[in-house]
C-alpha cells in the first residue's frame, strides 16, 4: 500500500520568478479513482500558477461538494481554502472577496454542484459579475454517488448501467454568456495544451472568468455510449483557435497566417494570442458565439477554446464602487472616522 | 524515434544501473531486497553466484556500481551497495548444502589454472561442477593471489578469506602450492586440454632512475612486495618516519599498515592533485581518519643519504593545468624543492604484467610492450587452447573486473573443450513478471525512504592500530542493515508501458514524483529530449518511447531519475503502466546447448 507520494523530486526541476518549482503548488496525493480527468485539471492548474509566477499566499480556492469539488485538496497546498456546502461556493467566495479584493480567487465546482443543487448560487454569481475563476469539472455524472446521470448529461447518450437519458443537458457555456459572463471557455482535461493557457486567462481576466472542462469519469462515464468519454470528445472536439497566454506583450515570432491570429489585451497588460482561428471566428462577438454552440449542440460537436470574452466587463469591486483599501485591512479609524467627519457630512447637506 | 522494444532485455538491463556497471552484473537490487527481508543466505547466494566472493567483495570492491547508483542522482549518496553485501555475508547461515554437486566421474578433460587469484578460483568455481579436472598453480603456500598478499588484514580479515577461497579448492581442485611455473612451454606439454594464465599484475613499479636510489635500497621498497612480505609474517615492522609514494589503493594500504608497524610519522606524498587521485574517496578518509596526510602535487626528485643512511626525499613543487579535452599537464610552480624526512619509504606508484616465464616461440603472440594479445570478449591468446583472465589479461583493474573475466573465460574454456567455436557463447538469463498484487500493492516495497545513508561502524583507532590484524570496519548490524536496503529505488522493478491499453488520461503524467513522462507530438532523439516536461539531458540514460498513441502522440519516458516508486501504474486505469520484476543473469560456463 502506497497512496504516498515520494519527496524526492527532479533535481533539474525548473524553476519560476519566484524561485518556486511546480513541487511548490502542488497538493496532497489524490484520492480521487486512477484516471480521472479532475486530477489532469488539478495538474493544469498547478502549472498555470507556477507559470504566472503566482504567490501561492495570494490564491484563495473555493470549493462545494463532489469529486471535483475535493481536487482542491490536490493543488496549491500553501494557498488559503475553503470547502463549503453544497452548491454555495459562490456565496461564500462572494464573501470572501468583499472582505478582501487583495487575493486571486479560485472557484472550484462539478457539474452536480453548479448544474443542480447549486444553479441558483451560480448564475447569480456570473449576474453580479464576481471577481473569480469559476472552474466546473464537468463529467456528466455523480461520479461521487455511482454515476448517475447529472444535469449536464447529454440527451440520448447511454450510460454506463445501460438506461438512455431522457433530459436536456443544461449548457453551461451558453447560460454563462446568457447572463453576462465576460470571460467563457470550454476545454478537455486531455488537452493541457490549450488548458493551462486558458487557465492562465482566465486568472488573468477581472470579472467573471467561467471554464467548463470536460473531465471524463473513468469509473461511471467512459463507456462506448457515452458523450463524455476520453474517445468522444477527442473525436467530437472541434477546437475553435489555437490559444497562447502572453504574460508581457512581446512580437509574433511563429509563422502564423494574418488573418488567422487575433490578439486581446487584458486589463493587466498581459495578452491572449489567438491562433489557427476558425473561419469567420470572433470571440468578441456574442450574438456569433451563441449561434455557434447551438449549431455545435444540433451537430454534436463540442466546440473548445476561449468561446467568449467581454473586456470591458465590470467586476463586482468597481459596479459597487467599493473601497480601494480591502476591507479587512480597514482600521476602525477609517471606519469610525469621529464626530469631525460626521459634522462635515451633515454640513454638505445644507 | 524508433519505439523502445519491450522484449529487449538489453534496455532493461542498462536501467538497473548498478547491475550495468557491475562487471559481473550481479543482480544487485534483487539481493538488497532479500537483505531487507532477512533472507540473508539468498542474498548471499545471488551474490556468490555472480560474484564468488561476496565476503571479500563487501570489504574491498571498488564498487563501480555505487557511482552508477540512481540514488546519487535524485540525492547525496548513494545505497552502500558494497557493505550491504558484507552483511549477506555476515548473517547467512550454514551454505554447504547449497553448494554444487562435484561428480566424482569427471568429463575427461584436464585444465591448469596459472595463479591463484580471483580470476583463476572463479575459472575453477564455474569448471569444477561441470566435472573438470583442475590443476591450480601458485607460488605462495596459500591461495587468493593478491587479495591475500596486497590487501591487508585490517581490511580483509584471513578468516573471510579463506572461507571463501577455501570454499572452491574444496571443489576437488588438485592443489600445486609453493610452485612457481617458469616455462610456459612445459606447461603446454604436460597434457592439459586447456590452460588459464591468471597470473595479475605481479610488478611493482620503481623509481629506478631517481637520484639516490641505489644507495637508499636497503630502505625504499617496492609497495606490493612490502605488502606481500607483512601479509606472509615476513616484515614486523618499519622505521618511524614513513613516506608512501603514490595515490591509489596499494598506497593507500601501505601507509596504513606502516602506521601498525611502528610508522609514527607516515604521510602519503603523490604527484597528481587530491582529487585526481587513483584511490577510492573511502580509503582516502580512512587513510586521513588514521592521522596520515596526504601531500599532493609533489613529484619525487631525489633520496637523500647521508653517511649511508636514508635522511629523506626531495620533491618538485606542482600543479595540475588542463586543456580543453580535460588532460592534465603537471606544470613547476619554480617554487624550490621540498623536504621530507623519512626513514623508510614505499614506493606504490602502480603495477605491471610481467611474463617472462612465456617463451615468445609458443604461438602466443604479444604486443610492442610486452603484453599478450588478448581478445576482449573471449578472453583467448593467440594460440588456441590458452586463456588469460583478470589483471594478466588486459592490465591492471580490480577484483570485481577479474571475476567478470574469469566467467568469460570459463564459457570460452567449456566451449573450447567441447569443440565448439568461442562466439556460440550461451546467452544471458532474463526473467520478467508483474509486481502487481492489488491496486495500491506490489510485490516490492514500493516506498521511497527519504533516509541519507547509513555510516558504517568502525572500531576504535586506538585499538585497530595495535593490532594489524584487528578489522577496522565493524560492519552494519542488521537494524541499520535494514534501513539502508530500503534506500535502494528497486530499479530492478521495471516500468513496462503497452500503448494499445493507454487513452492518454495524463494520469501518470501528472502523478510522477520526478516529472520523468510526457505525452508529447513524436520527434528525433535529441529534439524529444528538449521538449520533456523537464528536459532529459543525461544521455547516458536512456528514454523510453512508446508507438504512436490514438491521439497520434507518444508516450516518452525519461529514465534518469525514475524512482520505481510504481505510483504510474498505480494511477493508471487501464493498466497500461505495470510494473515488473526484471532479473538479469549473465551466461555461465555450460549453459550452452550442446549438440
Amino acid at each position: 500500500m502506497t497512496y504516498i507520494r515520494p519527496a524526492f523530486h527532479h533535481p533539474a526541476l525548473p524553476q519560476n520568478e519566484l524561485g518556486y518549482t511546480r513541487k511548490d503548488y502542488e497538493g496532497s496525493i489524490s484520492t480521487l479513482c486512477a484516471g480521472c480527468g479532475h486530477d489532469s485539471i488539478s495538474a493544469a492548474i498547478v502549472e498555470a500558477c507556477f507559470e504566472l509566477n503566482i504567490e501561492p499566499h495570494k490564491v484563495a480556492k473555493l470549493s462545494g461538494i463532489g469529486c471535483s469539488s475535493k481536487t482542491p485538496a490536490y493543488f496549491l497546498n500553501q494557498s488559503h481554502g475553503f470547502n463549503s456546502v453544497h452548491g454555495r461556493m459562490p456565496s461564500v467566495a462572494t464573501g470572501a472577496y468583499l472582505a478582501n479584493t487583495d487575493l486571486l480567487y479560485l472557484g472550484v465546482s462539478g457539474d452536480g454542484d453548479s448544474a443542480s443543487i447549486g444553479m441558483g448560487q451560480f448564475v447569480h454569481a456570473i449576474r453580479r459579475s464576481l471577481n473569480i475563476t469559476y472552474i466546473v469539472m464537468n463529467n456528466g455524472c455523480y461520479g461521487l454517488t455511482k454515476g448517475q446521470d447529472s444535469a449536464t448529461a447529454d440527451y440520448g447518450y447511454v450510460a454506463k448501467a445501460g438506461h438512455k437519458n431522457i433530459y436536456e443537458a443544461i449548457d453551461l457555456c451558453g447560460l454563462a454568456i446568457e447572463l453576462g459572463a465576460g470571460f467563457v471557455a470550454q476545454s478537455f482535461s486531455g488537452d493541457k495544451k490549450q488548458l493551462i493557457p486558458l487557465i492562465k486567462a482566465a486568472m488573468s481576466y477581472q470579472g467573471f472568468a467561467f471554464l467548463n472542462v470536460l473531465s471524463p469519469c473513468v469509473t461511471f462515464n467512459n463507456n462506448s455510449g457515452s458523450t463524455k468519454s476520453y474517445d468522444y470528445i477527442r473525436e467530437h472536439n472541434a477546437v475553435m483557435s489555437g490559444m497562447d497566454f502572453i504574460p508581457v506583450k512581446e512580437e509574433i515570432t511563429a509563422d502564423y497566417q494574418e488573418d488567422t491570429v487575433r490578439e486581446i489585451e487584458l486589463h493587466d497588460g498581459s495578452y491572449i494570442r489567438l491562433h489557427k482561428l476558425q473561419q469567420g471566428w470572433n470571440p468578441e462577438d456574442k450574438y456569433a458565439v451563441v449561434n455557434a454552440l447551438h449549431k455545435a449542440r444540433a451537430s454534436h460537436e463540442i466546440l473548445t477554446g476561449l468561446l467568449y470574452i467581454n473586456n470591458d466587463q465590470m467586476p463586482l469591486h468597481q459596479i459597487i464602487r467599493l473601497t480601494d483599501t480591502p476591507l479587512n485591512k480597514l482600521t476602525e479609524q477609517a471606519l469610525v472616522p469621529g464626530a469631525g467627519i460626521l459634522d462635515q457630512i451633515n454640513a454638505s447637506f445644507a | 524515434m524508433v519505439k523502445t522494444s519491450e522484449v529487449n532485455p538489453g534496455y532493461f538491463h542498462k536501467v538497473v544501473d548498478c547491475q550495468y556497471a557491475c562487471p559481473a552484473h550481479t543482480p544487485v537490487p534483487e539481493y538488497i531486497r532479500l537483505i531487507a527481508a532477512g533472507r540473508y543466505t539468498e542474498a548471499y547466494m545471488i551474490n556468490w553466484e555472480s560474484n564468488v566472493f561476496p565476503g571479500i567483495l563487501g570489504r574491498t570492491c571498488d564498487r563501480p556500481c555505487e557511482p552508477a547508483c540512481r540514488r546519487g542522482r535524485v540525492e547525496e549518496q548513494p545505497v552502500a551497495i558494497c557493505r550491504l553485501k558484507r552483511v549477506a555475508a555476515d548473517f547467512k547461515d550454514e551454505i554447504g548444502h547449497l553448494m554444487p554437486e562435484i561428480t566424482v566421474v569427471k568429463n575427461g578433460k584436464k585444465i591448469a589454472l596459472i595463479g591463484g587469484g580471483p580470476a583463476s578460483l572463479t575459472v575453477a568455481r564455474d569448471l569444477a561442477p561441470l566435472g573438470y579436472e583442475i590443476h591450480l598453480y601458485d607460488d605462495q603456500s596459500k591461495a587468493g593471489g593478491m587479495m591475500r598478499s596486497q590487501i591487508p588484514s585490517f581490511r580483509l580479515p584471513e578468516s573471510v578469506l579463506d572461507e571463501e577461497v577455501d570454499r572452491i579448492l574444496n571443489f576437488g581442485i588438485h592443489r600445486h602450492f609453493n610452485t612457481y611455473v617458469n616455462s610456459m612451454k612445459s606447461m603446454l606439454q604436460s597434457g592439459y586440454d586447456a590452460i588459464f594464465v591468471g597470473t595479475g599484475a605481479p610488478r611493482g613499479k620503481d623509481l629506478t632512475d631517481l637520484p639516490g636510489r641505489w644507495e637508499a635500497r636497503t630502505k625504499v621498497h617496492i609497495g606490493i612486495e612490502w605488502l606481500a612480505n607483512v601479509a606472509f609474517d615476513h616484515i614486523h615492522k618499519i622505521g618511524k618516519k614513513v613516506i608512501v609514494l603514490g595515490g591509489g589503493n596499494t598506497a593507500m594500504d601501505c601507509c596504513r599498515t606502516a602506521r601498525r608497524l611502528g610508522g609514527e610519522d607516515v604521510k602519503v606524498i603523490v604527484r597528481s592533485p587530491f582529487n585526481d587521485m587513483k584511490a577510492s574517496p573511502w580509503e582516502k578518509e580512512d587513510a586521513m581518519h588514521e592521522d596520515i596526510p596526504i601531500i599532493d602535487n609533489h613529484v619525487p626528485k631525489s633520496f637523500v643519504v647521508e653517511n649511508g643512511e636514508l635522511k629523506g626525499m626531495y620533491f618538485e613543487k606542482v600543479m595540475a593545468q588542463y586543456d580543453e579535452k580535460g588532460r592534465r599537464k603537471l606544470i613547476p610552480t619554480g617554487e624550490p624543492p621540498a623536504f621530507y624526512e623519512a626513514d623508510e619509504i614505499l614506493i606504490a606508484i602502480g603495477q605491471e604484467n610481467s611474463f617472462p616465464w612465456i617463451e615468445r616461440d609458443l604461438g602466443i603472440e604479444f604486443d610492442e610492450w610486452g603484453l599478450p594479445v588478448i581478445h576482449e570478449k573471449y578472453f583467448s591468446s593467440t594460440l588456441p587452447g590458452v586463456f588469460f583472465g583478470g589483471d594478466a589479461a588486459l592490465g591492471p583493474k580490480n577484483i570485481i573486473t577479474a571475476v567478470a573475466q574469469g566467467h568469460e573465460a570459463a564459457i570460452s574454456i567449456d566451449l573450447y573443450c567441447s569443440g565448439q567455436p568461442l562466439e556460440d557463447r550461451p546467452p544471458a538469463q532474463v526473467n520478467m513478471y508483474s509486481a502487481k498484487m492489488g491496486i495500491h500493492e506490489w510485490s516490492y516495497d514500493s516506498y521511497v525512504t527519504t533516509d541519507p545513508r547509513y555510516a558504517v561502524p568502525q572500531a576504535d583507532k586506538s585499538q585497530t592500530l595495535r593490532n594489524r590484524k584487528l578489522e577496522v570496519e565493524l560492519g552494519y548490524d542488521l537494524k541499520s542493515a535494514f534501513l539502508e536496503a530500503q534506500r535502494c529505488l528497486n530499479c530492478d522493478v521495471q516500468t513496462v508501458f503497452t500503448d494499445s491499453k493507454c487513452i492518454e488520461c495524463d494520469a501518470c503524467m501528472d502523478i510522477c514524483p520526478t516529472n520523468c513522462i510526457t505525452f508529447t507530438e513524436d520527434g528525433p532523439e535529441q529534439e524529444l529530449r528538449m521538449r520533456l516536461l523537464v528536459p532529459a539531458l543525461n544521455e547516458s540514460q536512456d528514454i523510453m518511447v512508446s508507438g504512436p498513441l490514438k491521439t497520434g502522440r507518444v508516450m516518452v519516458k525519461d529514465e534518469d531519475v525514475c524512482l520505481h516508486c510504481g505510483l504510474c501504474a498505480e494511477r493508471c486505469p487501464t493498466a497500461a503502466w505495470d510494473m515488473q520484476h526484471f532479473l538479469y543473469n549473465t551466461a555461465k560456463a555450460g549453459q550452452s546447448c550442446y549438440v
